[in-house]
């Protein structure tokens, strides 16, 4: 039976093959009396795998994974969509621009206000934060096209 | 003592300054807020506002940023109360008899026993704190590299005690925490771990991206998308004042839960959280009304809200004195102190005492500005609540990536923030904590140096961290409480930390 706990601490014991794997690949794992670079990460995985499996060993009783409520995940995977584009566009279109589409989409386009209400909210939060931050506060943030 | 009152005074003429009494304030009101917000934590609060500081000399910044963090505790109390909604974790306790009592019409009072209880429990564990703090430091200078290995691991292995539920998969988050803070270049070698050619990651992943991933973010995936809070009461000012009874009841669990928080706050671990269980254990236990816990017990409030309160003074002693966080909020409060170069530790009293004693004075402005904020202002702040989810979260999203970026101007910082936040979400929908993660990934690289410092002091022997005696106390602290969680297997009975587990689940006894 697919549990919680039987998903997260298989994808656990999975994470510590890979650290495992990629730390005698790549790196010097010295001896016990002088450990080398790979030498703690590998004790780590080691544990973590161990960890891994006895939470897939006691997992039964976890809460089926069925019966966890994932009503939100679409919402959830469009905001991770627009945080990826934030993340992508930052350095290219620059803070203001940036935020103000992003905003946009998620006022007008996901949670379906008027465009007016969505233009206003997304380009005050946007230049209103620019100016409080860059301006103000002289913390520096990206200029895009035309220095906007 | 006239020495600590000296350097008080010292403190007192910093913490008045019209600069750094402005700068306490900003903090509070911004704290109050992220405190009433539900979502924003004082966490994500303080890893958002880092960036914001970067222009302030060290102590204006390290005052707001502590002004953050104690408002979010008062201001957390005020949704609980009137809405049963907490605005962060510690206040889940406060929404049983705090809502209760509002729905009897008693919610000023409510509000005017949670603000004072704050405020006494504030000022009497800035007290203890300041006369703790310098001894222990004068105690931690005795510590070496095997002493740090022996008192980081025992303070995962308490967070992970401590932690609400299984202590096997808090021990996992801590170990997946120590490993994310083993990427980028290894202190002793210079060779680079994990990095994969990302330059930015040389440094290793920062705690602002982790924290505010995993809070921040992970809180706005799991509750973008839900129904608008519900109708919010707003007493009225000249409601604000409980009858004597009320004072009368709430005097007593004021002390206690004072007590209570200040002690449970320097153990590692979610310290505000258990503190208010606790407190709230702790008066059902010796009330003489039991029965009417959960149908607005006044002590029920006053008990919970002042440990709380006390745990966050109290979180303060083991970072300021001996440079090591207790849990993820003072972690983040360690990492701004650095970035303002300040290192705090056993010499930091000594190195700035301008810093660490006005630091103190602070705290106890701080309470009076936020005893003065939270009673008038409170139908203010609530109407906060009154925006839109479907407004406030695309703010919240925005001020997470700008917060995140500002740090180091980093888009890749942006990048990890995002995949904490995934990483954050998925763990939350599976039953994990994510607060270990985070001190796991900050105190990997202490561990990981003193660990190999100390084999190299004992020419590669393990027997130093067992012939030391600190290191071999501490250590067999840390195997105790090892054995004390197996102690439910083999009773098979809930135990106090199943109970808090429960109460986080909002399963309330």
């Amino acid at each position: 039976m697919l549990t919680t706990d039987r998903i997260a601490g298989g994808a656990l014991a999975l994470l510590a093959v890979l650290v495992l794997v990629e730390s005698s690949r790549t790196l010097p794992l010295g001896s016990l009396r002088s450990p080398g670079p790979a030498f703690v990460p590998a004790a780590l995985a080691l544990t973590l795998l161990i960890f891994g499996v006895a939470i897939v060993a006691l997992g039964a009783r976890a809460p089926r994974i069925a019966a966890v409520g994932w009503g939100e995940a679409r919402h959830a995977v469009v905001i991770i969509a627009v945080c990826a584009f934030a993340a992508l566009a930052l350095d290219r279109l620059g803070y203001r621009l940036t935020m103000l589409l992003a905003l946009l989409f998620l006022v007008r386009v996901v949670e379906r206000k008027g465009t007016l209400v969505a233009l206003a909210f997304a380009a005050g939060m946007a230049f209103g934060s620019y100016f409080l931050f860059d301006t103000f506060l002289r913390v520096p943030l990206p200029r895009g096209p035309f220095g906007i | 003592m006239i020495e600590t009152l000296q350097n008080l005074s010292l403190g007192f003429s910093v913490a008045l300054a019209p600069p750094v009494l402005f700068y306490a304030f900003v903090g509070c009101v911004i704290g109050t807020l992220v405190g009433v917000l539900p979502g924003v934590g004082p966490l994500a609060g303080i890893s958002l506002l880092l960036p914001a500081t970067f222009g302030l000399d060290a102590t204006n910044a390290i005052v707001m940023l502590a002004g953050i963090y104690y408002g979010a505790m008062y201001g957390g109390s005020t949704t609980s109360i009137l809405m049963r909604i907490p605005g962060e974790a510690a206040s889940v306790m406060t929404c049983i008899d705090g809502y209760a009592m509002a729905r009897k019409g008693r919610a000023g009072a409510a509000l005017a026993i949670a603000a004072s209880g704050s405020f006494m429990a504030g000022t009497v564990s800035v007290v203890a704190l300041m006369l703790m703090a310098p001894p222990l430091a004068s105690f931690a200078l005795r510590f070496g590299p095997p002493e740090y290995v022996a008192l980081l691991l025992l303070g995962l292995l308490v967070l992970a005690y401590m932690s609400g539920g299984s202590m096997l998969k808090s021990l996992a988050m801590a170990v997946l925490g120590l490993l994310l803070g083993m990427i980028g270049i290894d202190q002793m070698s210079g060779y680079f771990r994990y990095a994969y050619g990302v330059v930015e990651l040389g440094d290793g992943i920062g705690v602002v991206p982790l924290a505010v991933g995993l809070f921040g973010l992970a809180e706005v995936f799991a509750t973008a998308g839900q129904e608008t809070p519900p109708k919010v009461l707003t007493p009225r000012l000249r409601e604000l004042l409980p009858s004597r009874r009320e004072w009368r009841d709430s005097v007593m669990p004021i002390g206690r839960g004072t007590v209570l928080g200040f002690l449970i706050g320097i153990i590692p671990g979610s310290a505000h959280i258990i503190a208010s269980f606790v407190s709230y254990a702790v008066e059902r236990r010796l009330s003489r009304h039991p029965e009417e816990f959960g149908q607005g017990a006044v002590a029920g409030v006053a008990g919970p809200e002042s440990a709380n309160n006390a745990a966050t003074s109290g979180a303060f002693v083991p970072m300021l004195a001996l440079g090591v966080p207790s849990g993820p909020i003072p972690a983040v409060m360690l990492a701004a102190m650095m970035v303002h170069g300040v290192s705090p530790g056993p010499l930091l009293i000594k190195q700035s005492p301008e810093l660490f004693w006005g630091f103190i004075a602070s705290m106890y402005v701080g309470n009076v500005m936020l005893l003065m904020l939270n009673l008038p202002m409170v139908g203010l702040f609530v109407q906060v609540l009154r925006i839109p989810y479907a407004l406030l979260y695309p703010a919240i999203i925005m001020f997470c990536i700008l917060g995140v970026y500002a740090v180091n101007g980093s888009v890749v910082d942006v990048w990890i923030t995002l995949v904490m936040g995934v990483l954050g979400y998925l763990l939350r929908k599976l039953g994990f904590e994510t607060a270990p993660i985070v001190l796991g990934a900050i105190l990997a690289p202490m561990i990981e140096m003193a660990l190999r410092q100390s084999l190299a002091m004992s020419d590669g022997q393990y027997a130093i961290f067992f012939t030391r005696p600190i290191a071999a106390t501490l250590l067999g602290v840390g195997a105790a409480l090892v054995l004390l969680s197996l102690r439910p297997w083999i009773t098979r009975r809930l135990d106090w930390r199943a109970r808090v587990a429960l109460a986080e689940k909002g399963d309330l006894p």
